[in-house]
C-alpha cells in the first residue's frame, strides 16, 4: 500500500538518527526518561573515574574503567538511537504526505457565487488562510485542506490514499471536505480554506511524532512510574551494598557498582519505551490514519464495543432493486410505470437500481407539471406529483400510516410481502398512488466476502460489534446474522447512535465508531474513539479524535489491533528486561564477592572465566540487547486474538521464560569471547 | 515414609482442612449473615458500641478506615508505654519484677501494637503480670485490626463502584469476638490440659534430685500463648517462646500451635473467595501462596534433616539431623517446618534456635519475612499480595494488549505509584537498617563487639534477620545479637512501626481508589485473574521484585556460610 516503506533502516534515516543520539544526550532532554537518566549521572560518575584512574590505580586501571566508561556510554547511545529512529521513521513518512502540500498556486476569489475571472487572483497555498475561499479547475491541484462550497467534481485522491480510482466530492452531503495536494480531474469546485496553515491534522501529527508536543500517554505514566520504582528498587541495593561489602572486607570498585546498577535497572525498556509509543503512531499512520493524540491509539487498544455502519462496511455499497410485486389486482405494467415516474428523480443509488432493474427510459412517459418529492427523514418516503396523480415509494410503516389516515386500509398480502422481503434480508419499498398501495419492491443487500471472519476474529478479541443501519428491524437481524455482528441498531437516527454510545459507556464499555457526516459528529465526540473519514464534513473530522485518509469504514479494525500492539509491546519489553535480571545476577554477583570470597565460586554457575570478563560480558549484553531488540520495538509484538488468558500465557512464555534464558546464554557467550581478550 | 515427615503433612493437611470451613465462617461474618454465634455475641457487640457511642452502622470511606484504625492504635500504644514503664508498683507483680527502660518500652510497645513482638526482654523478669496481660491485650487487638482492615480490602474489591466500605469499629470488633475469642479460648483450654500455667500466683519453687532449689516462673501463660500462635504474634510469655516446655509442653500441643500459625492466615484467602463470590481467585491466591511457602519449607526440611557437615566431619552420627538449638521432643523436621511457618506468616514464635539453624535453612526463614505473603501475618499477609497482584496485573495486562483491570477496575497511575512505594519500602528498611548497622560496626567493631558474638557471615545474617524481623512484622530473632541497646531499640522500633503502618495505608488506599472507579465488565479481551498463567506471573513478580532484591546481601550471609561449610 502506498506509502509504507518496508525497510525498517533506511540509510539516510539512519544517518539522521545517529546525529541524534549525540543531541539527545543533554541532560535536559534525557531527564524525561527517569531510568536512562540514572544511567546518564552512572556514565558521568564513570568518566571521573576514568579521569582519577589516570593518577591512581585505586580504582583499577584506567584500560578497564575506560571501558566500562565506552560501554555505559553505548548503552545511552543505543537507547537515544531506538527513539531518534523511530520519530525519523515518523518524520518521514509524514513527510512524504506532507509533500503533496508543497507550494501551489491558489485562485483566491472574493465571494461565491458570479464568478468573473478578474476577481480572482493567484497567490501562494502558504497565504491561504481559514475562511478563504478558492476554486480549483479540471487539472489543479487542490492547495490547501478545506470544504466544497460550491460544485461537484472528481478528483484523484491518489497522493494520499494511494488508491487510484478517482472519487467524486460536491458540495453539501457528506462527502464535502476536500484535501490539499489532491488534483481536480474535472469540472469545478469552490472550496472554503478550514485549517489555517500549519494547523491541519497532518501539522499536528507530525508535532506529535518530533516530540515537541508529544505528550506521554496514561499508561506510558504508569509504566514509567513503574520502572523508576524497579530503578529505586536498585539503587538501594546498590548503596546498601557498599557498607555490607566493608563489613565483609570485600572492596567493591565504583566500576563494579555502576555496572551493577546498570544491569539491574531495567535499561532495556527504559530504552527503548519512547521509541515503541512513536512507532505506534506511525504504524497507524502507514495504515494511513492520521491520530490527534498518542492516547487516542493507546485506547483503541481498549475498545469494548465497535460501533460499524451498515452499507460500505457489512454490505458492498449499496442495496440494488431485486423484485417488483404489484398488489393483488393491480396491473403489473402499470405498477413499473408508477415505480419509475417515483424514482426518476430519485439519486440514490437505490433509485437509480431501479431503474434499472425496469429497464425503461422515464422520459418514455409523457407526465405534465411534474413536482418531485424528496426524501426527508420526516416523511421518510419520497416520489412524484404530476396532473391528479401522487405516487410515493418509501418504508413500509411510512406508507402505511400514509394511507391510512387517508382512510384505505394497508393490504394484509402487501403487509405478507413486506415481512418475507425483510427476514431474507431484503428491504422493502411500498409504493402508493393516491395514497393506495400498489405494490412493494424489493431490495437487497450484498454482504462483503470475508467480513464474516473479521467480526469473528473481533469476537475474540473480547469486542462486540454492533452494525447501525437505517433498515427495519427485520432485514437488519437478517443482515446481522448473516455477518456475524453481535448487536444492531435498526432504524437508526442519529441520535440512537449517540443513545448506545452513552448506554455502553455507562456500563463501563469503551466504544469506537466510524462515521462521515455532520449528523455523526455528537457521536463521534461521544465516541471513545471516533474515526471520521477524509471525505466527511469539517465536523465529523474535527469531532473524531483521528482521521482515516483511506475512508474506508473497516478501518477501525486494524486500529484497534494497531492500540493493542502498543501495549503489549510495552507490556512484553518490560517482562523480558524485568526478567533478565535472573541471569544478570548470577554473572555479577559472584564477581563481586569472588576474590575477597573464593568459596562463592559455587555461586558463579555460568562458570564465567573471570570476575573483570563476567562484569564485561553482563555490561556488554546490557546494552546490545537495546538494538538488537529496536525491530520489535518498531514492528510491534504481533497480535494474535486468541483471547487474553492464551495471549498472556504466550507471551509470558517467549517474552517471561526467553527473558530468563536469554541473557544467560548471551553473557556465556559474550564471556567466552571477551575472556579471550583478556 | 519417615514418621517426622508424616507428621509435617499432617500438620499441613489438618490446616487446610480446618482454613476451608473457618474462611467460609469468616466470610459470613463479613457479609454480616447469620452464624451460630450470633446469639450469645450479638448483645455483647451491642454492649460495645452503646458504650463507646460508636454507630456501627456508619459506612467509612477509606480515609475514613485507615483514621479509625491509627487512632486506636494510638491510643492503645500510649497506654502500654504507660503500663511497660510503670510495671514495677502496678498491681499483678507478685515476683517483683522491674519497669521496663524507656526505650526498651518503646520498643516493646511498638513490637505489640504492629504485631511484630519483637522481645529484647525475657517475659520470666522482664514483665509483671500486668505487663504480661496488656501485651496480651495487644495480641488480640493488632490481630483483629489486621482482620479487619483485611474485611475492607475485600469489601472494595467487590464489583461495584463506591466510597462506602462497611464499618471499622464493627469490622474489627466481629473480629475480636467471633473469630479470635473462641478460637483463642479453645485453644488455651487444650493447652492447660496439657500442663501449661495458668495462674496469676507467684514463682514456684522447688527442690530437684540434685537437692538445688529451683525458681519456676508461672502466669496466665495458656491464654498467651495460645493468642499469641493464632493472631501471627510470635511474642512468647517466656523468653525461650515456644521452645520452653512450659509453652509448648508435648508434641502435640506443638502440634495444636503450628496448626493455629497458619489457620487464620489460610482461612482469610478462602475468606475473600467466599466474600466477592469469587472461590477461582481464592483458589489462585492460595495457590501461589503455597507454591511460595513449598519452596522454602521442602529444602529447609531437608536440610535439617541431614545434619551439620561441620558435625558430620567430627564423625558424629546425627540420626536425628540436626540437633543444635533443637528441642528433643519435636525433633529437626517440625522443628524446621515450624521455623518456615513462623517467618512466612509474620508470626515470630519459634520452638528452636533459629541462630542454630543450617545456613540455608536461615536463608529461607528470611526470605519467607522478605516476601512476607506467603499466607503472610493475619489480614496483612493477604494486604501485601493485593500489592504484588496490582504489580502483576499491571504488567500482565498490558502483556495483553490492554488497559490493565483488576476485578473490572482500571489500575492507573496513582495505583501503580502506591503499590511501587510499598514494595519498595520493604527492602528500604531491610536493606537501609542492615546497612546502617554494618557501616556503624565495620567502622568501629571494637565499639559494638557486644553486638555480635559471632562476626563475620553469620553476625551478618544476625543483622540482616534483626532487620528482616522487624520489617516484616515477625518479630522472631536469630538470637546470638545483642540487642537491648538504645540503637537497636530505637533503629527496630522505627522499622517496626513504618512497616506496620505504611504497609496498610497504601494497599487500603489503592483499593479505595479502585473501589470508587467506574465498573467495567469482562469481556473476551480481559485479563483473568483467577488462572494458574497469571498465578504464575504473581509468582515471578514475587520472585523478582520481593526476592531477588535481598540477593547481595543474602549472598554475604548465608550463602557465603553455605558455601565455606558445604
Amino acid at each position: 500500500m502506498k506509502n509504507k516503506n518496508t525497510s525498517l533502516f533506511r540509510k539516510d534515516l539512519v544517518q539522521e538518527a545517529l546525529k541524534e543520539s549525540f543531541v539527545k544526550l543533554n541532560p535536559k532532554i534525557m531527564f524525561r526518561n527517569p531510568v536512562m537518566f540514572t544511567v546518564e549521572i552512572g556514565t558521568f560518575i564513570m568518566l571521573i573515574v576514568t579521569l582519577y584512574s589516570l593518577t591512581s590505580d585505586a580504582q583499577g586501571s584506567f584500560g578497564y574503567n575506560f571501558t566500562f566508561f565506552l560501554l555505559l556510554l553505548l548503552t545511552l547511545l543505543f537507547a537515544n538511537f531506538a527513539e531518534a529512529i523511530a520519530e525519523a521513521r515518523g518524520k518521514a513518512q509524514a513527510d512524504s504526505l506532507r509533500k503533496t502540500r508543497e507550494e501551489t498556486p491558489a485562485k483566491r476569489v472574493s465571494s461565491i457565487g458570479k464568478i468573473h475571472s478578474d476577481a480572482v487572483e493567484i497567490i501562494p497555498s502558504s497565504l491561504l488562510k481559514k475562511g478563504d475561499l478558492f476554486f480549483c479547475e479540471a487539472g489543479d491541484i487542490i492547495p490547501a485542506d478545506g470544504e466544497i462550497a460550491e460544485g461537484l467534481a472528481t478528483i484523484d485522491e491518489s497522493a494520499i490514499t494511494g488508491e487510484s480510482a478517482p472519487v467524486i466530492r460536491e458540495a453539501g452531503g457528506d462527502k464535502s471536505s476536500v484535501t490539499g495536494g489532491t488534483k481536480v480531474l474535472s469540472d469545478r469546485i469552490t472550496v472554503k480554506v478550514t485549517t489555517d496553515q500549519g494547523e491541519s491534522f497532518l501539522d499536528k501529527m507530525i508535532a506529535l511524532v518530533e516530540g515537541a508536543s508529544r505528550q506521554k500517554t496514561p499508561n506510558e505514566i504508569a509504566l514509567t512510574i513503574l520502572l523508576a520504582g524497579f530503578t529505586l528498587v536498585f539503587i538501594i541495593v546498590t548503596i546498601t551494598l557498599k557498607p555490607f561489602a566493608d563489613y565483609a572486607n570485600t572492596p567493591i570498585t565504583i566500576a563494579s557498582f555502576i555496572s551493577l546498577f546498570v544491569c539491574l535497572i531495567p535499561t532495556t525498556i527504559g530504552g527503548l519505551l519512547s521509541a515503541i509509543g512513536i512507532a505506534g503512531m506511525d504504524r497507524a499512520l502507514r495504515a494511513n490514519v492520521i491520530t490527534k493524540s498518542g492516547k487516542a491509539v493507546e485506547t483503541a487498544g481498549d475498545i469494548d464495543v465497535l460501533l460499524l455502519d451498515k452499507t460500505g462496511t457489512i454490505t458492498i455499497g449499496n442495496r440494488k432493486a431485486t423484485h417488483f410485486y404489484p398488489a393483488n389486482g393491480m396491473d403489473e405494467k402499470h405498477f413499473i410505470k408508477s415505480v419509475v415516474l417515483s424514482s426518476m428523480a430519485d439519486q440514490t443509488p437505490e433509485g437509480k437500481s431501479i431503474l434499472e432493474l425496469a429497464g425503461i427510459d422515464p422520459l418514455s412517459y409523457e407526465v405534465k407539471d411534474a413536482r418531485f418529492i424528496k426524501f426527508t427523514a420526516e416523511t421518510r418516503s419520497s416520489g412524484i406529483d404530476f396532473e391528479n396523480t401522487r405516487i410515493r415509494k418509501g418504508a413500509a410503516d411510512a406508507i402505511k400510516t400514509l394511507s391510512e389516515t387517508a382512510g384505505n386500509a394497508f393490504p394484509d398480502e402487501t403487509a405478507e410481502r413486506v415481512t418475507q422481503i425483510s427476514s431474507n434480508g431484503g428491504t422493502p419499498l411500498v409504493v402508493s398512488e393516491n395514497e393506495k398501495v400498489i405494490g412493494v419492491i424489493e431490495l437487497q443487500d450484498i454482504i462483503k466476502p470475508g467480513i464474516r471472519e473479521r467480526f469473528e476474529r473481533l469476537r475474540k478479541m473480547g469486542i462486540k460489534t454492533v452494525m447501525v443501519t437505517g433498515d427495519n428491524p427485520l432485514t437488519a437481524k437478517f443482515i446481522a446474522d448473516k455477518a456475524g455482528v453481535d448487536d444492531f441498531i435498526a432504524e437508526a437516527k442519529p441520535e440512537d447512535k449517540m443513545n448506545y454510545i452513552k448506554k455502553e459507556q455507562a456500563e463501563g464499555r469503551l466504544v469506537a465508531m466510524m462515521g462521515d457526516g455532520t449528523n455523526d459528529a455528537p457521536a463521534l465526540a461521544q465516541a471513545d474513539v471516533g474515526v471520521a473519514m477524509n471525505s466527511g464534513t469539517q465536523a465529523a473530522k474535527e469531532a473524531g479524535n483521528m482521521v482515516d485518509l483511506d475512508n474506508d469504514p473497516t478501518k477501525l479494525i486494524e486500529v484497534v489491533e494497531i492500540g493493542k500492539q502498543l501495549l503489549m509491546t510495552r507490556g512484553t519489553l518490560t517482562t523480558f528486561s524485568i526478567a533478565n535480571d535472573v541471569a544478570k545476577y548470577f554473572a555479577i554477583i559472584p564477581a563481586l564477592f569472588i576474590v575477597a570470597i573464593p568459596s562463592l565460586q559455587g555461586l558463579n554457575i555460568m562458570n564465567l572465566q573471570s570476575p573483570e570478563s563476567a562484569l564485561l560480558s553482563a555490561v556488554i549484553f546490557n546494552a546490545i540487547i537495546i538494538p538488537l531488540l529496536i525491530p520489535l520495538a518498531l514492528k510491534g509484538v504481533a497480535y494474535k486474538p486468541i483471547g487474553a488468558s492464551a495471549l498472556l500465557r504466550r507471551n509470558l512464555f517467549i517474552y517471561g521464560l526467553g527473558g530468563v534464558i536469554v541473557p544467560f546464554i548471551g553473557i556465556k557467550l559474550i564471556d567466552i569471547f571477551v575472556s579471550s581478550f583478556l | 515414609m519417615n514418621t517426622e515427615i508424616l507428621g509435617v503433612v499432617l500438620m499441613y493437611a489438618t490446616v487446610v482442612a480446618l482454613a476451608i470451613p473457618l474462611g467460609r465462617y469468616i466470610g459470613k461474618i463479613f457479609n454480616y449473615e447469620n452464624t451460630w454465634l450470633d446469639k450469645i455475641f450479638n448483645p455483647l457487640d451491642r454492649l460495645f458500641f452503646k458504650l463507646s457511642g460508636i454507630d456501627p452502622s456508619k459506612e467509612m470511606n477509606w480515609k475514613q478506615h485507615l483514621a479509625a484504625l491509627l487512632t486506636t492504635n494510638a491510643v492503645w500504644f500510649v497506654l502500654s508505654l504507660f503500663v511497660l514503664s510503670n510495671m514495677s508498683w502496678l498491681p499483678l507483680n507478685p515476683d517483683k519484677n522491674p519497669s521496663m527502660s524507656w526505650d526498651l518500652a518503646f520498643n516493646t510497645s511498638v513490637s505489640f501494637v504492629s504485631n511484630t513482638n519483637l522481645q529484647h526482654y525475657s517475659g520470666e523478669t522482664g514483665l509483671s503480670y500486668m505487663g504480661q496481660l496488656i501485651l496480651m491485650l495487644w495480641q488480640f487487638i493488632s490481630a483483629a485490626t489486621g482482620i479487619a482492615i483485611c474485611a475492607v480490602v475485600f469489601n472494595a474489591m467487590k464489583e461495584r463502584t463506591t466510597h462506602e466500605l462497611g464499618n471499622f469499629y464493627s469490622y474489627f470488633v466481629r473480629a475480636c469476638t467471633r473469630i479470635l475469642l473462641p478460637i483463642a479460648f479453645a485453644g488455651a483450654v487444650i493447652l492447660v490440659f496439657n500442663g501449661t500455667p495458668m495462674t496469676f500466683e507467684g514463682k514456684d519453687s522447688l527442690t530437684t534430685l540434685e537437692g538445688a532449689e529451683q525458681h519456676i516462673s508461672r502466669g496466665p501463660a495458656a491464654a498467651f500463648v495460645s493468642i499469641k500462635q493464632l493472631g501471627t504474634n510470635g511474642g512468647g510469655y517466656y523468653g525461650p517462646n515456644s521452645s520452653n516446655p512450659m509453652e509448648n509442653p508435648n508434641y502435640l500441643t506443638n502440634i495444636l500451635e503450628t496448626i493455629f500459625i497458619f489457620l487464620i492466615p489460610i482461612a482469610l484467602v478462602f475468606a475473600m473467595g467466599y466474600v466477592l463470590k469469587r472461590r477461582k481467585l481464592a483458589l489462585m491466591v492460595y495457590g501461589v501462596m503455597t507454591a511460595g511457602f513449598l519452596c522454602l519449607v521442602i529444602p529447609a526440611i531437608y536440610y535439617e534433616m541431614n545434619g551439620n557437615p561441620a558435625i558430620a566431619e567430627m564423625g558424629i552420627a546425627q540420626d536425628m539431623g540436626s540437633m543444635e538449638g533443637k528441642e528433643v521432643r519435636f525433633g529437626s523436621a517440625a522443628s524446621a517446618y515450624w521455623a518456615i511457618n513462623t517467618t512466612s506468616t509474620s508470626n515470630g514464635s519459634v520452638n528452636a534456635m533459629h541462630d542454630s539453624m543450617t545456613p540455608l535453612t536461615g536463608m529461607f526463614a528470611m526470605i519467607g519475612m522478605m516476601v512476607n505473603s506467603f499466607y503472610g501475618g493475619v489480614g496483612v499477609g493477604f494486604i501485601n499480595f493485593y500489592i504484588f497482584i496490582i504489580l502483576a496485573v499491571f504488567i500482565g495486562g498490558l502483556m495483553v494488549g490492554r488497559t490493565p483491570e483488576f476485578l473490572g477496575k482500571k489500575v492507573e497511575a496513582k495505583e501503580v505509584k502506591i503499590a511501587m512505594i510499598i514494595a519498595l519500602l520493604h527492602p528500604l528498611m531491610i536493606l537501609g537498617g542492615t546497612a546502617l548497622a554494618s557501616f556503624l560496626y565495620a567502622g568501629n567493631p571494637e565499639v559494638y563487639e557486644g553486638w555480635l558474638k559471632n562476626p563475620g557471615f553469620h553476625g551478618f545474617s544476625e543483622m540482616l534477620y534483626e532487620f528482616s524481623s522487624s520489617s516484616a512484622n515477625n518479630g522472631s530473632g536469630f538470637e546470638g545479637l545483642g540487642d537491648n541497646t538504645p540503637f537497636w531499640n530505637l533503629a527496630t522500633g522505627l522499622v517496626m512501626l513504618l512497616a506496620r503502618y505504611l504497609p496498610i495505608i497504601g494497599p487500603v488506599a489503592i483499593a479505595g481508589i479502585l473501589a470508587s472507579k467506574k465498573f467495567i465488565p469482562e469481556s473476551a479481551g480481559t485479563l483473568k485473574t483467577d488462572t494458574s498463567t497469571f498465578g504464575i506471573l504473581i509468582f515471578a513478580v514475587i520472585a523478582i521484585v520481593a526476592a531477588l532484591a535481598f540477593f547481595p546481601a543474602l549472598t554475604l550471609g548465608p550463602l557465603a556460610e553455605y558455601f565455606s561449610l558445604y
